[in-house]
């Protein structure tokens, strides 16, 4: 069982083919089940009051009137008089009522009363303060890169700011809870990890493990935000146990948005040198951003490009605003956008070719042969050769810019496979699907391998109760999941053979599965239907598991994007017409979810770079845009043309959830210069923003 | 006596805003405007069974199905389907109008549900995208979705569904441009658009073809 590889492309039915995913039909016809669909008998409402304030200390809270008002169940002060609150939307206190609309009369009806102080809420006005920065971290390496600047072929000297960003997860943070016993319960819980959340709340609960279920058959979508059940989730646990009956306790998007994580942003400034050849010579920046209240800030840099000389220290920031999460490849979209821009000013000050230059500073083969290939899709000859020579209202310019990423797996996973005297098949493991297609995985390779419809697989993941697995962040779910769900399926299906092999008179070795049935390897008429196979299987079938095979996955992944705009010169308005993203996948389980993921990174990339920037007002502390009407996402308007390419690399599966989201935006703003010789130096890149860096150029 | 005087015993301006639901008084603003903008600081929210009090019948005729209910006034349609009736395709994501996951087909037009209040919805067919069809037996347009991977998370679907089919039954003829207009009310933060507008046009493909 040592020599395990993927099935050859050439052979297979599903795997690394084009597969619609088995749970699409739910999905369209509105009988999949969220978290936030989850009804129950008898079920209260969560509501939580925030503090309104972005730096104050809890004086008083007065929860008497809620607590007195008819429906109302339970309430539970959750900060503390004396407490510090330390951001615009941190929780106060939390009621369950009989309905939503009395649990909000409730949360009206509590009195706080707060000692407010001074705030800051952004990197900007929060760095002027030397107490609200960290000690910078410097990294260095080669000489000092102050000896470049006089001799170099080209020096720029800027800065750049890319801002925080939300989540905006459709489905907003939320749990149901319900106890079924003093010490066991069940919830449903948005989350990215069903087994993490398990541990989390029990743990806090003081209840074993063992003894909570947690539920996430489908979800609508995380992108790193939604790790934990987090105080929500243990808040609603409580009110679920004073009020004795179950709670829903979902966030709405206001509280979403200030409450339930962000993207951090990304300040920087910083002087480069770059050799008449296109060599990169030297870097020296300094970085500031801000995780919100607390520390430990700081993105990749210098990004994949070898920087023989650089010398980058960090300050991490504190400010008053919502805690950052882990958002979709955490810290590279910004590493991206502030060292592509950087390397692009220096190409185009020096007039080479962007492609040549870039394939020069970096060392993966991989990632230089989807700089040509995407250079030949977008049509990079194309490009302006002399950006800001254009004329006319509407014009035209191509950018790039290129990717890195993990995307291996981790080990300790389990899955459960078991095949039924009747012929039934059913395989397990408590993965969950944040979108990504993840159930759709364990149908099709557990399909594959025996031979069966995809159908015929009854796919179960999304709870705890099954066996464990990862949480999904860092693009590791696929690469943690397929190889465990391949050991799995082979192990059961050796016991199928094993039953087999005498009623067919050759031995287990030389047995294959193939179109619903198992035969000798290579001649269907020493064969037999599975069904018929699954009749003669002892008593209770067939029950097998299996666990992660390192040498099934590898991580690693490289890629290329190349984005072409059309900037109204009028306006200031930037369009995206086409995206070119090439992507290592490694050995793609599923070519048309995978394209999707890509598809999806793009879209948010495209969101990075033109629309998407979280407001904070300086003088109240509270962030202007926690909605969707102002905090801006792509649309259908904005959508361009986006061409996929899958890059396969090797027969080893990796995740690549995330690094399809990291180029994207760099790619864009270079191609707004490449169209106009305007250069965009702060996101994202609104029309005002456009004729801002005009004015400066001028 | 004028419309907001807050002795007018029927219904004064401030309660009729929370109980109509509407979007910024009472549903999207959530807790921390509430405070400042309403000024509850000042003014107490009333005490003794306001929070019950005010039931009225509501008739809902959901995709062909007539359900009764008692709900406050400002329950919005989309939290009856939802958390009375379980009906739960349409999704609440804004709660304002701003993302089309809500939406459901009033009399065969697509309505935001989170900006229609149940009471006002009675009298008309409403169908939500569990009326389009069922996972075994689905719509044209839920079988291009499949078909093309125009759903990800999933949680935007139902309204991209309802959006795209709204916009085939006012225009079989639509062509790519016009499906694209039909969904500018709905968000995907997974961004499946491409892959939208793709099915829409193979679903049109198909309704003609049938
Ligand atoms: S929930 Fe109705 S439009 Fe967003
Ligand atoms: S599929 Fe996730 S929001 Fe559209």
């Amino acid at each position: 069982m040592q020599d395990v590889r993927w099935n050859d492309p050439k052979t297979t039915q599903y795997v690394n083919k084009h597969v619609p995913r088995v749970d699409g039909p739910g999905k369209v016809a509105g009988t999949a089940k969220y978290t936030f669909d989850i009804v129950l008998p008898g079920m209260l409402y969560g509501k939580i009051l925030r503090c309104p304030h972005a730096l104050a200390t809890v004086q008083a809270i007065d929860t008497s009137a809620a607590k007195a008002m008819p429906g109302v169940r339970a309430v539970i002060e959750m900060a503390r008089e004396g407490a510090t609150m330390r951001y615009a939307g941190q929780e106060v206190a939390a009621v369950a009522a009989d309905s939503e609309e009395i649990a909000l009369d409730a949360i009206r009806a509590i009195r706080v009363s707060y000692d407010v102080q001074s705030h800051a809420v952004t990197t900007l006005t929060a760095m002027k303060d030397a107490s609200r920065v960290s000690a910078p971290e410097e990294q260095a390496r080669g000489q000092d890169p102050g000896q470049f600047w006089s001799s170099a072929a080209a020096v720029i000297e800027e800065e750049y700011y890319c801002p925080v960003r939300g989540h905006l997860c459709l489905e907003s943070h939320g749990i149901v809870f319900r106890w079924d016993a003093d010490d066991r319960a069940t919830c449903w819980v948005s989350t990215q990890a069903v087994h993490g959340v398990a541990g989390e709340l029990s743990g806090g609960l003081g209840i074993p493990q063992e003894n909570l279920t947690v539920i996430c058959e489908y979800m609508g979508g995380g992108f790193g935000s939604k790790f934990g059940a987090g105080v929500e989730g243990a808040t609603c646990a409580r009110l679920a146990k004073a009020a004795g009956k179950p709670v829903k306790l979902m966030l709405d998007r206001y509280e979403d948005q200030v409450a339930g994580g962000n993207a951090p942003d990304a300040y920087m400034k910083c002087k480069a040198a770059m050799a008449a050849d296109g060599k990169l010579l030297a870097i020296e920046a300094d970085l500031y951003g801000t995780n919100g209240p607390g520390r430990g800030w700081g993105v990749p840099f210098p990004y994949i490009y070898g920087v023989p000389n650089f010398r980058v220290r960090t300050h991490s920031v504190s400010t008053n605003a919502g805690a950052a999460r882990a958002w979709r490849a955490p810290g590279h979209p910004q590493a991206s956008f502030l060292m592509e821009s950087v390397v692009d000013e220096l190409i185009c000050k020096l007039g080479l070719d962007g492609v040549k230059v870039r394939q020069m500073n970096q060392g993966s083969q991989v990632r230089s042969a989807q700089l040509e290939l995407g250079a030949a899709k977008i049509g990079w000859e194309r490009r302006n050769k002399n950006p800001g020579q254009a004329t006319g209202r509407y014009q035209r310019g191509i950018g790039c810019a290129v990717s890195t990423w993990g995307g291996g797996g981790r080990g300790g996973s389990r899955c459960d496979v078991k095949i039924g005297q009747d012929g039934s098949v059913w395989a397990g493991i408590g993965t969950q699907d944040l979108g990504t297609g993840a159930r759709t995985v364990v149908a099709m390779i557990v399909a594959e391998d025996l031979g069966l419809p995809l159908e015929r697989v009854k796919a179960d993941i999304g709870k705890s109760s099954l066996g464990s697995s990862v949480g999904s962040g860092g693009s590791v779910t696929t690469a943690s999941i397929a190889p465990t769900i391949k050991m799995a399926v082979l192990a059961a299906r050796a016991r199928l053979f094993e039953t087999a092999a005498p009623l067919l008179g050759v031995t287990a070795g030389e047995l294959e599965c193939a179109k619903g049935r198992v035969q000798a390897r290579g001649n269907p008429s020493k064969s037999l239907r599975f069904e018929e196979v699954c009749a003669k299987l002892p008593a209770g079938g067939i029950s097998e598991s299996g666990s992660w095979n390192g040498a099934l996955q590898q991580g690693g992944v490289a890629g290329a994007q190349f984005v072409e705009v059309e900037v109204d010169t009028w306006t200031g308005n930037v369009r995206p017409i086409k995206v070119v993203a090439v992507q290592d996948c490694g050995y793609a389980i599923n070519r048309l979810t995978a394209e999707s993921q890509v598809i999806g990174g793009v879209i948010q990339g495209l969101g990075m770079a033109l629309l998407e920037d979280r407001r904070m007002d300086v003088p109240t502390g509270r962030q202007l845009n926690a909605n969707i009407e102002s905090y801006r996402v792509i649309g259908a308007m904005e959508v361009p043309d986006v061409e996929v390419v899958l890059f396969d690399t090797h027969d080893k599966v990796a995740g690549i959830g995330e690094p399809p989201v990291i180029p994207t935006a760099a790619a864009t703003i270079n191609a707004i210069y490449n169209a106009t010789g305007v250069r965009i130096r702060t996101l994202p890149a609104t029309p005002k923003r456009w004729f801002d860096a005009l004015g400066a150029k001028s | 006596m004028p419309e907001d005087s807050p002795n007018r015993r029927s219904l004064s301006r401030r309660k009729f805003l929370r109980g109509a639901g509407t979007a910024i008084a009472v549903t999207g603003a959530g807790a921390l405007i509430s405070t400042k903008v309403n000024g509850d600081a000042t003014e107490p929210a009333e005490q003794g069974g306001t929070a019950q009090e005010g039931l009225v019948d509501v008739t809902l005729k959901v995709n062909g199905k007539t359900h009764q209910l008692k709900l406050q006034p400002r329950v919005t349609l989309l939290d009856a389907l939802r958390e009375r009736l379980q009906i739960t395709g349409p999704k609440k994501v804004c709660d304002r109008g701003n993302c089309g996951a809500c939406t459901v087909l009033r009399d065969g037009k697509p309505v935001y549900a989170c900006l229609t209040l149940a009471v006002d919805a009675q009298g008309s067919e409403i169908t939500t995208v569990e009326g389009f069809g069922t996972p075994e037996k689905m719509s044209e347009v839920q079988q291009a979705f499949v078909e093309k991977d125009a759903l990800m998370c999933g949680f935007c679907t139902p309204g991209f569904v309802t959006a795209v089919t709204a916009a085939l039954k006012k225009n079989p003829n639509a062509d790519n441009e016009e499906l694209r207009r039909a969904c500018r009310g709905n968000i995907c933060r997974c961004g499946t658009f491409n892959r939208v507008f793709e099915a829409a046009v193979e679903a049109a493909k198909k309704m003609k073809g049938a």
